[in-house]
């Protein structure tokens, strides 16, 4: 299944849209997929968590995987990150098997924040997105043949400006609150440019406010830079006013489509096997009602600090 | 406890003066060799917090060293033999995932137990053995061969071209494996290789200030750098320094009194640590009284 065959792209940029012929490089990137699943199945420690799952994801799209605890959500996007191979299908990134362009695909996994003691700027950890997995020492600036390492300081700095992070980003990160660190991160994802983005739960330690201006943020980005987002989420409200696509994972099977259409009562009752109701709040809030999961607990499944 | 003589209290005739002994050139040259390696190392040490491993490997090398002199060679080599073996046991042992130190701690405490027990054997077998083995333990600058300096530059040498290709990468791989390994960094290669690193530090450490008070260079004079600034080239310049103070601090005071140099670099690194502790924690004080040298310490870029 097809989430979008159209180019959602089309009518939200009607700019790109226009028949002017575009540089071969950015024409590619809009025609070929981010992500392409087909007919895909995982297993994790001999259980099998989703299968048959059929996705397309393509530049600038903002998809949600939502579902139940344990249903695989990180898995999937593991599996993306090609740290995990499919029991059975196929799974394609940026034109190439996964795991390839790893340069390509900025990636937060679910955290963990850092420990309070941990003595290393905010600007430090955005740079190793860039470039610590190049062998070597990170010299100083000033050191002979810095103009690489200009340059790359000066990508630093821009995306912590484009993450509203600058006013802190010369402090120590342990020192920093979640919602401080969690933008720090987002900079450290994009440093390199990415043209995937895969974000595991990144509002999961944010207050209210932080989720809704974090949520923004990643749409505004998606959006401008034309950078595919996939997103696995606990709450589907401060991401629902920005996303194409939503990927419900649950038990049962799994459903692909915009919100309006995979977040309903029927779908998630047919998913889930029991009576479920989906209530529109009066500010356009989803309210799940009858959901196995949806205790309002949140179960930290790996280990490391809680938040 | 060498001479008679107290120190002239002129920092130039007391070096003249201990210089003129060749054990104490050698211990020096081997002193700062072995500040420096340690420093290093235990920045990253503590960086990656590791210093569980890095102590049970000093504790390695302490049958090691028995062992060698029981079957009559050099006590380096046992040192070496000893914390190589370590690492790699302790490399071994499966990680918990990402940032789950539990199953490595378990196993290298066990580590850690069955070394200090056969460094007792050794100790038993090998009679009469008692000044020797406070010297082991503690620390000891007498007689260190011309041959056991070289062997130690070489050692730092190789050990630090290694570090200086991997550092960056273990760097990401010590504060985010789970993204390093996502951006293909070998971050399980690297942890061993830090681990050999680490255990040829220790062993190299170990011989001057003994194997119980080599945390003194490997986690004092990071520990305290980094209490005094975040910026991570200006503490890795910082930890060295403080290192080849506390040594040459140490084999001075050693020198002129009869206690054994461990202690001495120890009580200089701890007393160190202890300034910069206090710093830190007037240092947010000092800023909310004066704003302007809060942007003047914060703005300051690498």
């Amino acid at each position: 299944m097809n989430a979008h065959p159209l180019n959602p792209e089309a009518s939200r940029e009607p700019y790109h849209a226009a028949s002017i012929p575009l540089p071969r490089a950015a024409d590619r990137r809009l025609v070929e997929p981010v992500v392409t699943l087909r007919h895909a199945a995982a297993q994790r420690g001999g259980r099998q968590l989703w299968r048959a799952l059929d996705l397309t994801v393509t530049a600038g799209e903002f998809v949600a995987v939502l579902g139940p605890n344990g249903v695989g959500k990180s898995t999937l996007v593991q599996v993306i990150l090609g740290a995990l191979p499919l029991a059975e299908g196929e799974v394609r990134v940026l034109g190439g098997p996964a795991g390839r362009a790893h340069e390509r695909i900025g990636y937060l996994p679910q955290r963990r924040s850092f420990d309070s003691s941990l003595r290393v700027r905010g600007r430090d950890i955005v740079q190793l997105g860039l470039d610590g997995h190049r062998w070597g020492l990170p010299l100083p600036a000033w050191w002979p043949g810095g103009a690489a390492r200009r340059a790359a300081s000066a990508r630093v700095g821009e995306v912590i400006d484009l993450v509203g992070a600058s006013a802190y980003a010369e402090r120590p990160v342990g020192e920093l609150s979640g919602g401080e660190q969690q933008r720090l991160l987002i900079a450290q994802a994009l440093a390199p440019a990415p043209e995937l983005l895969l974000l595991d739960e990144p509002l999961d330690s944010l207050d209210l406010p932080n989720q809704a201006a974090v949520a923004a943020l990643i749409a505004r980005i998606s959006r401008t830079q034309r950078v595919a987002v996939m997103m696995v989420a606990h709450d589907v409200n401060p991401i629902l006013p920005h996303l194409d696509t939503v990927v419900y994972l649950a038990p049962g099977g799994s459903r692909i489509g915009p919100p309006g259409q995979v977040v309903t009562g029927p779908t998630l009752t047919q998913l889930f096997g029991t009576p479920i109701e989906v209530l529109t709040a009066s500010d356009g809030r989803l309210v799940v009602i009858g959901q196995p999961d949806r205790s309002g607990v949140h179960v930290q499944r790996r280990s490391g600090p809680q938040p | 406890m060498i001479l008679a003589v107290g120190p002239s209290w002129n920092p130039i005739i007391d070096l003249q003066q201990m210089w003129s002994f060749p054990f104490m050139v050698n211990a020096f040259r081997a002193g700062s060799i072995v500040a420096v390696l340690a420093s290093v190392l235990g920045a990253f040490m503590v960086l990656r917090r590791q210093s569980f491993a890095g102590h049970t490997l000093s504790v390695i090398g302490f049958p090691g060293a028995a062992g060698a002199v029981l079957i009559g060679v050099s006590a380096s080599y046992g040192y070496f033999a000893f914390c190589l073996a370590g690492a790699l046991l302790i490399a071994a042992s499966p990680r918990a995932g990402p940032g789950g130190y539990s199953e490595e701690s378990a196993v290298t405490g066990a580590v850690q137990s069955f070394a200090l027990a056969c460094g007792f054997l050794f100790v038993a077998l090998y009679k009469g053995f008692l000044n020797g083995i406070n010297a082991l333990l503690f620390g000891n600058f007498l007689g260190i061969t011309t041959g056991q300096v070289a062997l130690l530059g070489v050692v730092a040498a190789v050990s630090l071209t290694v570090l200086g290709m991997i550092g960056r990468p273990l760097a990401f791989a010590s504060i985010d494996p789970d993204v390093a390994s996502a951006r293909q960094v070998p971050v399980r290669a690297l942890s061993v290789a830090f681990l050999v690193l680490l255990a040829t530090a220790v062993a190299a450490a170990s011989q001057i200030t003994g194997t119980l008070l080599v945390f003194a260079l490997l986690v004092m004079p990071a520990a305290t750098a980094q209490a005094l600034t975040a910026l991570p080239l200006r503490a890795l310049a910082l930890t060295v320094m403080i290192g080849l103070i506390v040594t040459w601090l140490g084999l001075s005071a050693a020198y002129y009194t009869p206690f054994p140099v461990g202690f001495f670099i120890t009580s200089f690194a701890f007393t160190g640590y202890l300034a910069a502790q206090a710093v830190q924690h007037a240092r947010p004080r000092w800023r909310a009284a004066s704003p302007a040298a809060s942007a003047s310490t914060t703005g300051i870029t690498r």
